[in-house]
């Protein structure tokens, strides 16, 4: 049949069904079962009402427990059992043959790579262009510009930056950007600018950012051992105090590298098979499309803060840097996280992206392509739901926090 | 707040400056596919798409005919006429010419050029040259000429074209966009309604375990759907629907419901509850309700939910894969495509830009025009 037309059915059927089982159970309910008549009209009325909800809501528990909550057990029964010996228990040794393939090391380092780079980009950019755009006349038209890569999909993202990645011969003209702007430089004052001046200023600021933050998640265990009282969630506190000094000290140590590193300029890179940076010009696609949602959501966030606390800054003599960081970044905190949340869930389950262009090779590898290779392209069922299993397990924290925050609200 | 004092700062112009880079920053990779796509391939390899939108400038080097076998007398003189483009055209407007390589830019179209002794020579607009002299002069080789020609930026919609009639089933776009369609538009409608119900039972209904199922759906919502690839192939597998449409309509209405029950119940939650409280005391029962009240109120919320379905269906890659294309690729939809081009003719740019203009025209077009009803979504549907 033609495809077209079996999906025109399938909406009539689909459509139809639903709307005919949402009519036609609350009619058997209401005429058949407990007919709203006779002596037993009122006691009939409440046991309708108390059965109605679950009509309403069958047939999307139906669909959510057999697409999403059944894998869940589903995938984690594949992980410990073998395909190729019928389906037989084979315990956690799936997993140790995963934990043996430096490809599986490979992808979990550029999936934390990931997550630290990517959601604290996107929010910055976002938090930036949502601050600017707001103070100026065509503010939302540039907001609608800086938004709309959300709209493209992530392989198309992949197709627009390998024109941008685009390498050619030395000898002929260069159609990347990258390169292209590459080739600009030759070594000069201007090289030891942007190539080394300003790396590491950028380096030195995110050093200081991270040292920040990590100073503010331990601070309180120090001063509670001060006072004698107790800080909470000290385990956490401590785990984040700690990679934040791991981050500190790695961009410190290439802050060395970027002036010791000899450029090999006047010659044309094929940027996407450099190890370890390349990962960094996939995370770039991910930001650009990232930014926009980051910026709206924030964009509202900051609108929302009372004027009264900007104005009372203002009057206290606070500039505008003072204001943003002190008065209006502080409120939105909330905020920030939400979207920062978000981001990471996003960045784990990335996978277009990489598929597209580099498929993993070159150092590239994230887990959701490793699994794929494993499921699909090596047909090991056992190895790739257990990479999807450490995927399901990276996500659970924010799972947990999100339910946690909805629970709150509701009460 | 530009109406306190002093929060009109002194930064306006660099805020303005930083916008406008921002922007550019983030515009300029697509607008690069953008203008590749209208660019041919010799176009594309030959220089960078930046260069196409300005005037190209190029100086050619041209000599005039062999005087001794072209030569005519006139008069007292011997002419040679011609012209330097041939059958070709000029190769773009001529800007200014010259007969030295020392200045190429020496005169200007129509001027005649004195070469001393009487011999002259001139170049109209359209390449067309008079040489003329004495039988001394007009003997041995043809005059030189440098013509500066200037050639407006060129585009063409042939790739387009190409794409979308050609015989070639890998290139062929037309097939991969109705497939696209077709997956689409079934897996959006389906769980918008499916889920309004549901929601408006979470929204509006009172029964036990009403919060606990409100929990579940914010937990699903951010199940990855890496988890349920296997289990739910080997399930279509099993009970016959195999790698079809079906599969891939069934999969994206599960994958799409939580977010869309969680967006469509904080949305109903939102709504007066008089008109619900009145309509119940003028004994509507809750399917009237729901239709009849509910449902139109909650038009934005639903369009909301409808494009980033949309989106999501459209440009999903994994689900379709998984469950839609089989052995024989007849099912293949444009981000499947694209990756297969990408493999294949991953240098013929004009082809991969084209292809993947056509997949993300359709969703620019649905995001500029109902971007309001996007961002109300995505404000309703972050987990606060």
């Amino acid at each position: 049949m033609n495809p077209a037309l079996l999906g025109l059915i399938t909406i009539a059927l689909g459509v139809g069904g639903c709307v005919l089982y949402f009519w036609g159970s609350n009619q058997i309910l209401d005429k058949v079962i407990f007919p709203a008549k006779g002596p037993q009209a009122g006691q009939n009325i409440n046991r309708a009402n108390q059965v109605r909800p679950w009509l309403f809501l069958f047939p999307a528990i139906f669909a959510l427990g057999l697409y999403l909550a059944y894998p869940v057990f589903e995938t984690l029964r594949l992980s410990l059992t073998d395909r190729d010996q019928g389906g037989a228990f084979v315990g956690l040794a799936n997993y140790d043959q995963m934990m043996a393939e430096p490809k599986f090391w490979e992808a979990l380092r550029n999936n934390l790579l990931w997550l630290i780079v990517v959601p604290a980009a996107s929010t910055a950019f976002g938090l930036l262009a949502a601050q600017l755009t707001d103070r100026i006349k065509w503010g939302s038209a540039a907001k609608s510009l800086i938004f709309m890569p959300m709209a493209i999909s992530f392989v198309g993202a992949g197709v627009i930056f390998k024109l941008v990645y685009e390498a050619r011969p030395a000898d002929q003209n260069q159609i990347g950007v990258l390169n292209s702007v590459w080739l600009q430089f030759e070594g000069g004052i201007g090289s030891f600018l942007f190539l080394q001046l300003l790396p590491a200023i950028m380096l030195l600021s995110f050093a200081a950012i991270v040292a920040y933050v990590g100073w503010i998640f331990v601070r309180p265990i120090a001063e509670s051992k001060q006072r004698g009282g107790g800080a909470g969630y000290v385990p956490l506190r401590l785990f984040v105090g700690v990679a934040a000094l791991y981050l500190v000290y790695l961009s410190l140590s290439s802050l060395i590298g970027v002036f010791t590193f000899d450029y090999p300029y006047g010659q044309p890179q094929t940027w996407l098979t450099i190890p370890f940076w390349n990962s960094f010009l996939l995370m770039v696609v991910l930001i650009w499309i990232q930014t926009g949602f980051a910026m709206v959501i924030l964009s509202a966030a900051l609108r929302g803060i009372p004027e009264e606390t900007v104005e009372a800054a203002i009057i206290d003599g606070a500039n505008p840097f003072q204001i943003f960081f002190k008065i209006k970044v502080p409120q939105i905190m909330g905020t920030i996280v939400v979207v920062w949340t978000t981001i990471t869930i996003v960045v784990l389950k990335v996978f277009d992206i990489v598929f597209a262009m580099t498929n993993g090779q070159w150092e590239t590898q994230v887990l959701a392509n490793y699994m794929y290779d494993k499921m699909f392209r090596a047909n090991d069922w056992g190895v790739g739901s257990a990479s999807a299993i450490i995927i399901m397990l990276l996500v659970t924290p924010i799972l947990v926090w999100n339910v946690y925050n909805a629970r709150k609200e509701m009460k | 707040m530009d109406n306190i004092a002093g929060s009109k700062s002194s930064l306006g112009w660099a805020v303005n400056i930083s916008v406008v880079l921002l922007v550019a920053l983030w515009v300029f990779p697509t607008f690069g596919l953008l203008v590749s796509s209208f660019r041919t391939a010799d176009q594309i390899v030959g220089s960078g798409w930046w260069a196409s939108l300005f005037p190209s400038e190029q100086t050619d080097r041209y000599r005039a005919a062999d005087p001794d076998e072209n030569r005519v007398q006139r008069g007292d003189l011997f002419v040679v006429e011609g012209n330097f483009f041939g059958d070709d055209g000029a190769p773009g407007e001529i800007q200014s010419w010259g007969t030295s390589s020392r200045a190429v830019d020496a005169y200007q179209p129509g001027d005649v050029a004195d070469l001393g002794d009487g011999e002259t020579f001139s170049i109209d607009a359209e390449g067309n040259y008079t040489w003329s002299g004495n039988d001394e002069q007009i003997s041995g080789r043809g005059q030189r000429a440098f013509v500066t020609a200037v050639s407006p930026p060129e585009f063409t919609t042939e790739n387009y074209v190409n794409i979308m009639t050609s015989g070639d089933s890998n290139d062929n776009m037309a097939k991969a966009f109705f497939n696209t369609l077709t997956v689409t538009i079934p897996a959006t409608i389906i769980p918008i309604v499916v889920a309004a119900f549901a929601a408006y039972a979470l929204a509006w209904m009172d029964f036990p375990g009403r919060a606990i199922l409100i929990a579940c759906v914010v937990g699903l919502l951010v199940v990855p759907l890496q988890l349920a690839l296997i289990p739910l192939l080997k399930l279509h597998v099993g009970i016959g629907i195999g790698k079809g449409y079906l599969g891939v309509w069934l999969a994206h209405t599960g994958f799409g419901l939580p977010l869309a029950i969680y967006l469509l119940r904080n949305y109903m939650v939102g709504l007066p509850r008089d008109i619900i409280e009145n309509a119940k005391v003028d004994g509507a029962t809750d399917f009237q309700i729901f239709t009849k009240i509910i449902l139109p109120l909650s038009f934005p919320a639903l369009a909301s939910f409808a494009i980033f379905q949309f989106l999501w269906t459209w440009n999903d890659l994994l689900v379709a894969k998984v469950f839609l294309i089989d052995a024989t690729g007849q099912t293949t939809v444009m981000t499947d495509q694209i990756v297969n081009l990408l493999g294949t003719r991953g240098g013929n740019w004009e082809i991969l830009a084209t292809a993947a203009f056509v997949s993300i025209a359709v969703p620019l077009c649905v995001f500029f025009a109902m971007q309001k009803y996007l961002v109300r979504g995505l404000l309703a549907g972050s987990v606060k």
